[in-house]
Parts: structure tokens; C-alpha cells; sequence
């Protein structure tokens, strides 16, 4: 059985950021960018657990369970405030919410 | 496996914050509307508890959960700037709160939140615990921020907050996580070991720590991170944009000097290039823009914005000096000594704008402190003096402030940084004295509409009274914090 090199699971997991923040950076849909931020988050996991199991460290496992956990009151919180933005505006664009602006 | 009695003590002033905080949202649907009231004073009581004890702690350096958190004078200082900043911050929420007809009381159980998260984040010596710390504070204020939820505005400015906020937060956890592959640690002290005189060979490390400053910048607010922050200043309720602008930058900045001194200091030829270019662009971008701001709100989020970059000086200069020692010890001392006076002037003067109304609404465009000087002279000249402190004036602590970060910098051989510095707050000085110039020198026209009023409460008054003694006590007799903040400075590794 081939063993899959630290290389690989990195490689995967900066993928997984660029296309998270190139979502966050160009979609305009407010839940969209949401996801891309969560697909950021997850990168970062990948990475914590990859390191932690070939450093032999259960560090990074234990980092990427509070990441789980914070990801998940984010979208919570995030969710929350598209539910209220979403009832006065009835949109979720971002390009929508516009009011403020210097 | 038990924990250890002393661990419980270490963490005792956030386990009371937090258990305050789960009180007051527990009693908050049993607390009818008329008693909401209650619920402030039971979370500045639990403020109030925590202050001797943090005192108390102040000794040496204590270290708790194997390293997960360290309480030492400089953690401390913090912890008790941070406790004023939001014991006012509750006094000033209260009539506001009632006058903007949003007395909810959630409103304190989610500010205690964000305040423990805040302490975590300046006790932590470990990137698990900075970035929980981070996130509890982040979370707590997104909500905060859309609290007048029948204004479009504060909802808007929620919803901005959280999309950069939670962006910058994966920023700085992708950051964390290369960190801990490079490192195979996240103990600040096992980094630093593992980065010792180690340039940046490696291109991990390099990605890293560029993203630990993209993502501590966002928290901070310096230049090119700082386009949330006008906005979210803007939408969200007086009382948050306050604790916003003073408490959270606080807090970024102490888990920011200690990131990078104490985790990543051996890398500090790498980044000291970079936190001058920030530094100056801030302090150019800041000042520059703040001038043609006419919402106060606005003006005060580019010139937190400014201050940002002058703080920013105090850590330019810790990773400048070749030697260790004592011009570290000052840029860093400088610093706090800086926060902690922006803190006083940033909280009062939020709390006059948070005074002033315009018929049922805030008055917040600069044009509405027209002629306030011979309506409310107390308070017109309560904003004179922040505004004066602000610029960085003498007599007042804004000008102390400033006076020890230009010192610290030319001991350091950075004497053109300190003249750029000075230039900037010279701009600044225009913009912060044109609110003067508009309260004083012109007379406000009955004709052209409703003419703005001052809701002042008790309350406020002890807000103001604190803040403005701040300011001048500081401003005269500074001696006794800039030893504090000396001393504190040192049990930093």
C-alpha cells in the first residue's frame, strides 16, 4: 500500500484556501460567501490534522476539533444575520447592502 | 484526571465574567422590560469583582493549563484597562440603550462574552487559545453590532462586520495551522525555540507569518486591512462602536505584541519591514482620509484608524532594535502606555456623539454640534478636550502618549519615522479641531430644522467624569502608568 506523502494533504488544503478566499473575494451572495469562508476553515484543518499525524503530535488533532466547533457557532451567528438582513431586504447580494459607504 | 486549584485561580477573573454572562442571559426572559436595568448593574458588579483579583494577581508570571494561558503584569494590565473600558461602556449603554429603544438584555450578556474572550486573548501563550479568545470576541461582537435590528444601517454593518471579520479570522487560523507544521507546536514558547535564528528558509514559514499579520491586521484595523472598519463604526449603536473601536483594538494588540515578540521574535528582521510599511501607510491613510469624513462616527473610525498606525510605531521600534533590552522594553511600554490612553479620550468622546440627539435619532453628523458651545457648554467643552487630546495636544494624555512613542522611536534610530509621525498628527489636529471650530465659532441657523439636544443621564455623567480625568490626570501626572507599563513590559519573553 502506497503511503500518501505529507506533500499531497497540503497541496489539497492550499487548494481548498484559494478557493475559499477567491470566493469570499468575488461572489456577491452573502450564504456564498459564507461557505467559502467555512471552505477556509476546513483548509486549515486539513493542514492541523495532516501535520499532527506526521509530526506525531496529537496537537493539531485536538486545534482542528475547536476549529469543528467554532466553525459551526460562526455559520450559527452568520446565518442568524442573513435571516435578518434577508427579512428587510428581501436579497441576499452583497452588492445590495450598500447603505454605508465612504 | 482533576484539575489543579491554582489553574481555577489563574483563569478566576474570565470564569466570573462568564458566569455572569450566562447569568444575565438566563435571567433576561424572566426580567420584565421595566428591570432590564438590573442586568447592567449585575454585570458591572461582576467587573467590579474581578478587578482586585486581577490586582492581586499582578505578581509574577504564572503560567496555567500546561501553558495554555500565563498571567503575568503585562496580561494584567490589560485585563484591568480592559475591565474600565467595558464598566464604562455599560454605564454609557445605559440610557443609550433606553433612548434607541433596544434595552434588551442580551445586550450585557453579549458584551461580557466579548470581554472574556478579550481577556483570553491577552493572557494566551498558545495560538489554540489566541484564536478561541479571538473568536469569542469576534462572535459576540457581530451580534453586537447588528443590535438595532428595525435600523437597516446596523444590520448592514453586522453583516459586513461578519463577512470580514470571519474571512480574516480563516486568514489567521490558515496562518496558525502552517505555523504548527513548520513549529510542531503551538506554544508560543516551542515556536519561538523552533524559529530561533532561523531567517525565513522556509516558504511555509514565510506564508505563515504574512498571514498571522493579515490576520491580526484585520482585528486591528491598520491599512489595507482597515476597509471595514468606517462602516461597521458607522452602522452599528454608539455604545458598540465604542467598545468596538477601544476594547476589541485593546485586546488585538495585546495578543498581537505577543505573537510576534514573544512566538515569533526571532523572526523579527523579517517582519519589522513589513510593519513599516503598514505603519506608515496607516498613518497616512488615516489622517488623510478622516479629513474629508462628515459623519463623526466615520471621523473617529479613520482616526482609530491613525491611532492604530501610531501604536503600530511602538512595535516597529521592539523589532528595529538589534539589542535586546531597553529600546525594546520602551517602544513596547510605549505602546500600552498609548492604548491605554486612547482608551480615556476614544470612550469620551464616543460618549458625548452618544449624548447628542437630533429628534428621535442620533445626532452624529459633525454639522450637528453646530453652536453647541453656548447650549450645552459643559459638554461642548468635554468634546474640546478629547478632541485637543486626540490631536495629541498638550497638556493633555494624548499628547503624553504620543510624546513617549516618538521618544522611544528616536532612542531607536528611527527619528524620521517619529517626524513622519509628527506631520500626521499635525494633519490630524485639522480635522480634529474643525468639530471645535464648528461647536464654537458657529451659530446654529433654529430655522433649518430640529435642533440636536443632549440626553444626559447619571450615568453618563460618571462615564464623562472618568473619561475626562483620564485625560488630564495623564495628561499631568503620567508617572505612575508609565512605571506600571515599564515594569509590565518586562516579564514579556
Amino acid at each position: 500500500m502506497t503511503v500518501i506523502p505529507l506533500s499531497a494533504y497540503v497541496a489539497l488544503s492550499a487548494v481548498l484556501f484559494a478557493t475559499g478566499l477567491i470566493g469570499v473575494l468575488i461572489r456577491r451572495n452573502f450564504i456564498i460567501v459564507l461557505m467559502a469562508v467555512e471552505i477556509m476553515l476546513n483548509a486549515a484543518n486539513i493542514n492541523l490534522v495532516a501535520f499532527s499525524h506526521y509530526l506525531e503530535s496529537m496537537t493539531g488533532q485536538i486545534v482542528a476539533l475547536f476549529v469543528i466547533a467554532i466553525a459551526g457557532g460562526e455559520a450559527a451567528v452568520g446565518l442568524a444575520i442573513i435571516i435578518v438582513v434577508f427579512r428587510g431586504k428581501i436579497s441576499t447580494n452583497v452588492d445590495e447592502i450598500n447603505l454605508l459607504k465612504w | 484526571m482533576t484539575l489543579p486549584l491554582s489553574d481555577i485561580q489563574a483563569v478566576l477573573p474570565e470564569l466570573i465574567v462568564v458566569a455572569a454572562a450566562c447569568l444575565v442571559l438566563g435571567l433576561d426572559p424572566i426580567t420584565p422590560q421595566s428591570k432590564k436595568t438590573w442586568l447592567a448593574w449585575l454585570s458591572l458588579g461582576s467587573l467590579v469583582l474581578c478587578v482586585p483579583i486581577t490586582i492581586s494577581q499582578m505578581g509574577t508570571r504564572v503560567s496555567a493549563f500546561s501553558d495554555l494561558v500565563v498571567l503575568d503584569p503585562y496580561a494584567c494590565f490589560w485585563k484591568l484597562l480592559l475591565y474600565l473600558v467595558s464598566g464604562l461602556t455599560i454605564l454609557l449603554s445605559l440610557a443609550y440603550l433606553k433612548a434607541e429603544r433596544i434595552n434588551l438584555g442580551e445586550y450585557y450578556g453579549f458584551l461580557l462574552l466579548s470581554l472574556s474572550g478579550m481577556m483570553i486573548m491577552v493572557s494566551a501563550v498558545d495560538l489554540l487559545t489566541i484564536y478561541l479568545g479571538t473568536e469569542l470576541m469576534s462572535l459576540s461582537l457581530y451580534v453586537l453590532a447588528g443590535f438595532k435590528r428595525f435600523e437597516a444601517r446596523s444590520l448592514e454593518a453586522s453583516a459586513k462586520y461578519f463577512v470580514l471579520g470571519s474571512f480574516s479570522s480563516g486568514i489567521l487560523l490558515y496562518g496558525i495551522s502552517l505555523l504548527f507544521g513548520v513549529a510542531g507546536s503551538t506554544r508560543l514558547s516551542a515556536i519561538a525555540a523552533a524559529v530561533a535564528n532561523r531567517g525565513l528558509d522556509d516558504p511555509a514559514l514565510v506564508l505563515a507569518m504574512i498571514l498571522l499579520v493579515v490576520g491580526f491586521g484585520f482585528k486591528i484595523a491598520v491599512v489595507p486591512f482597515h476597509m471595514w472598519t468606517p462602516d461597521v463604526y458607522e452602522g452599528a449603536p454608539t455604545s458598540v462602536t465604542a467598545f468596538m473601536a477601544v476594547a476589541s483594538k485593546v485586546a488585538s494588540f495585546g495578543a498581537f505584541v505577543r505573537v510576534f515578540l514573544e512566538g515569533l521574535g526571532g523572526l523579527k528582521a523579517n517582519w519589522y519591514g513589513l510593519f513599516l510599511v503598514v505603519c506608515i501607510a496607516t498613518l497616512v491613510l488615516g489622517n488623510v482620509v478622516a479629513i474629508v469624513q462628515t459623519n463623526i462616527k466615520r471621523m473617529l473610525a479613520y482616526s482609530s484608524i491613525a491611532h492604530a498606525g501610531y501604536a503600530l510605531i511602538g512595535i516597529v521600534v521592539a523589532g528595529q532594535a538589534d539589542t535586546e533590552g531597553a529600546v525594546r522594553s520602551a517602544g513596547l511600554s510605549s505602546v500600552m502606555l498609548y492604548l491605554a490612553v486612547y482608551a480615556f479620550m476614544t470612550l469620551g468622546a464616543f460618549a458625548v456623539v452618544a449624548m447628542l440627539r437630533k429628534g428621535g435619532l442620533e445626532g452624529e453628523e459633525i454639522e450637528d454640534f453646530t453652536g453647541l458651545a453656548k447650549r450645552q457648554p459643559i459638554a461642548a467643552f468635554l468634546m474640546l478636550v478629547f478632541m485637543v487630546s486626540l490631536a495629541g495636544i498638550p497638556p493633555t494624555a494624548g499628547f503624553i502618549g504620543k510624546f513617549y512613542l516618538f521618544l522611544a522611536a528616536v532612542n531607536a534610530g528611527l527619528a524620521w519615522l517619529a517626524v513622519i509621525a509628527v506631520l500626521f498628527a499635525a494633519v490630524s489636529a485639522y480635522y480634529y479641531l474643525r468639530v471645535v471650530m464648528v461647536m464654537y465659532m458657529r451659530d446654529l441657523d433654529i430655522s433649518a430644522g430640529l435642533a440636536p439636544r443632549f440626553a444626559s443621564s447619571p450615568a453618563m455623567t460618571v462615564v464623562l467624569a472618568c473619561a475626562i480625568a483620564g485625560v488630564v490626570i495623564l495628561g499631568l501626572y503620567p508617572d505612575p502608568l508609565v512605571s506600571l507599563t515599564t515594569s509590565a513590559v518586562l516579564t514579556l519573553k
